[in-house]
């Protein structure tokens, strides 16, 4: 599953169409083996997938998975892409050669009002009568050459979820008995019907070919009407979720502990080999304090995201998924968002970069990139270490009614960041025209399905190419830059001062002390900021550095001398800083990625730069009002 | 009545979708989604609090809706189907 597929661009396109939750995708992921190439459409985030079904030796078929759609008229950017590549639209796209409708053999009512609608484009169509097995336990017994004939169009039997499931598919492919499909509107046939007919047409259409088949009854999915009993039970629903969404947390939180600390720790150890056995020159800093701390910086991402989306691939491929989110909707929408949005902010609070990535699940546009832009302010396990430096420095370890003290800043810390992300979000919702007017929900809950290795591993497989490929080059380049920054100039000799005071890093912190004096940091803090742009946490050896420590508990040595030397004023001041600042490169860079263009995560920059100024400022002149300065 | 005020677990035909004039477009969404004119429909659920939104079956599709999507929704006693 390594190679991406090519193929001579003459090659056949085949393109499979059909509702949300037919089983499309699976079908893709059968005929193709896996042999697929993610991407996305030119301009947009919508994922492009193609692949290659390979009919014998020397011939092969190009198929692209086109997102679902239930109608002709496109209403998200996903539906928008489907219906402009099969009108031969889309830009950079072939028009298809052959559409695969892929039909699902439970709910025909709904599928074949879409096949009749495909039909009408014009292009070849085969049709695939998926999930034939469950519809065959449910006692629906379908004659694929009846429907042939009431359709017209080739009609063959299909299991995506078995192997094998497709060779009726295949064979019907090979035979290239397709190509006499071609069904072109005749000449004199009456002006093309408006859309809004064209729908009860269709809709009459299919009652009539399910009455003649004897297939116009109602035989719902017992077993999940039974399970949604529980599961979207008015008490019950919300108290499941939340133990769902708990155990999802403590997982990405707790087991991806031990893979991360054994990253860093092989980076660290990895590091001491390469200074024991090279004499102190440039390059060695390269290899260990840039190279190396950047390779490490980005791999330490995967457990995280490997456990996030392995739990989210679950709940999509279960069906479970759009259920929270109709549990979460009302919450969500008080400001603005829709249900959709919680899991990405959830697991924000491990990390903003799989958070960011998972947006993707959100259909719409506009409550995606809202998600995206508070994301950050959901506290991460990075800036844990920061929060610990100080509160460890600065708070005195003593009860208040019953609570630690500390424990008590900490906990409001979070509900800083929760607050912050919720009142902008409430902004936006006030102050944006598309915020005020109410999206429509209309979310469709799919009869639950048990999930497939194979779709949960190709799942799993792709985002992690995703990340590495287009998120992990960047934030290479960037630790680099700041290794460069941060050792060059190199410092005099005989010099005073520590090392990255010489530094272009050093000269930065300086220059920003100007900026950062109204809000009480020093100019420590300052130079600490510039390298601590790499990651939350490498702030605290940040300032290690500064103030000329070395060694393993950087941490432990400086909390005595920031209790000394900072007034209690700037280390709250600092604290408000964290809970808002773009102090991660990386989840910039994620959001450009996941946006595709630097437009929102510059506005994403400079509104949570402003936004912990004010805080921070705020902070400041409180705590020296009240003689902590 | 519209399909917003109808009981739980209750069978019901739809009858006619209607504009929405806030929403232009709400009404032939619904339309493409399957709330098309004698198709069976029930609410299944309705999330607490305020029963907004809700979990409705139209013909054998479930569908999670707003309140004021289901609004648009007239429905009628389930008649044998013509």
């Amino acid at each position: 599953m390594s190679n991406s597929p090519t193929a001579p661009a003459n090659t056949v396109l085949v393109a499979l169409v059909g509702n949300p939750n037919s089983g499309k995708t699976a079908l893709f992921n059968l005929l193709t083996g896996g042999q697929q190439k993610v991407a996305n459409y030119a301009g947009v985030t919508v994922e492009r997938k193609e692949g290659l079904i390979r009919i014998h030796e020397t011939h092969n078929l190009r198929v692209l998975d086109l997102p679902g759609i239930y109608s002709l008229i496109p209403r998200s950017q996903d539906e928008r892409i489907t219906c402009d590549v099969l009108q031969g639209r889309a830009w950079g796209e072939k028009k298809p050669d052959l559409l695969v409708c892929v039909l699902d053999a439970t709910n025909l009512r709904r599928s074949l009002r879409l096949a009749l609608t495909v039909k009408r484009i014009g292009i070849p169509c085969i049709v695939a009568l998926n999930m034939s097995d469950l519809a065959a336990q449910r006692g629906l017994t379908i004659d694929a050459d009846d429907l042939s004939n009431e359709l017209g169009l080739p009609v063959v039997k299909t299991v995506a979820v078995k192997t094998k499931g497709d060779e009726d598919l295949r064979a019907c492919l090979a035979t290239e008995s397709w190509k006499k499909t071609s069904i072109s509107r005749p000449s004199n046939s009456p002006e093309p019907l408006e859309p809004i007919k064209e729908v009860e047409v269709d809709h009459l259409a299919v009652k009539k070919i399910l009455r003649r088949l004897n297939l116009d009854h109602l035989i719902p999915d017992q077993f999940s009407d039974r399970l949604d009993g529980v599961l979207l039970h008015p008490y019950l629903g919300p108290c499941i979720l939340a133990g769902v969404l708990f155990f999802i947390f403590q997982a990405v939180f707790s087991w991806a502990a031990l893979p991360m600390d054994l990253i860093e720790s092989s980076t660290t150890w990895l590091a001491e080999i390469l200074r024991s056995s090279f004499p102190d020159t440039w390059w060695r800093s390269l290899l260990t304090d840039g190279l190396l701390a950047g390779l490490g910086g980005v791999i330490i991402f995967l457990p995280q995201i490997l456990i996030l989306f392995f739990f989210i691939l679950l709940m999509e491929e279960s069906g479970y998924l759009p259920r929270a989110a109709f549990l979460m909707d009302r919450l969500m929408g008080s400001v603005g968002l829709s249900g959709r949005s919680f899991i990405p902010l959830l697991s924000s609070f491990a990390c903003a970069i799989p958070g960011i990535m998972s947006t993707r699940t959100i259909a719409n546009e506009r409550d995606r990139l809202i998600t995206i832009l508070i994301i950050p302010l959901m506290t991460c396990s990075a800036r844990l270490p920061v929060y610990a430096l100080l509160i460890g420095a600065f708070i005195p370890q003593r009860a208040v009614g019953g609570f630690e003290l500390q424990g008590l800043v900490l906990f409001g810390l979070y509900l800083a960041g929760i607050l912050g992300a919720m009142l902008v979000a409430l902004a936006l919702k006030l102050l944006t025209p598309s915020g005020r007017q109410t999206r429509p929900l209309m979310m469709e809950l799919p009869t639950y399905h048990q999930p497939t290795v194979l779709s949960i591993s190709l799942g799993l497989w792709q985002r992690v190419k995703i990340f590495i490929k287009r998120v992990g080059g960047i934030i290479l380049l960037l630790t680099l830059l700041l290794w460069f920054l941060a050792s060059y100039p190199i410092a005099p000799d005989g010099a005073t001062k520590t090392a990255i005071e010489y530094s272009y890093a050093g000269w930065l912190g300086r220059g920003l002390q100007h900026i950062f004096e109204p809000i009480g940091f020093n100019w420590q803090i300052s130079i600490a900021l510039v390298p601590g742009l790499a990651a939350r946490e490498v702030a605290v050896s940040a300032l290690g550095t500064v103030y000329a420590l070395s060694g393993d508990n950087t941490a432990a040595l400086l909390t005595p001398i920031l209790f000394n030397q900072w007034s209690l004023a700037t280390g709250l001041s600092l604290l408000a800083w964290y809970v808002f600042a773009p102090q991660c490169m990386s989840t910039l860079v994620a959001i450009k990625r996941e946006t595709g263009g630097w437009k929102i995560p510059l506005i994403t920059g400079t509104y949570l730069f402003a936004l912990s100024y004010l805080a921070s400022f705020l902070t400041y002149r409180t705590a020296v009002f009240l003689g902590w300065g | 009545m519209n399909l917003e005020l109808a009981p739980l677990s209750t069978k019901w035909r739809v009858k006619s979708v209607n504009p929405d004039p806030s929403d232009e477009d709400r009404a032939r969404h619904l339309e493409e989604i399957g709330f098309l004119r004698g198709e069976p429909v029930a609410v299944l659920a309705r999330a607490f609090p305020g029963g907004d939104p809700m979990v409705v079956r139209i013909g054998l599709s479930t569908f999670a809706l707003r309140r004021a999507e289901a609004r648009c929704i007239e429905i009628e006693a389930d008649t044998p189907s013509v």
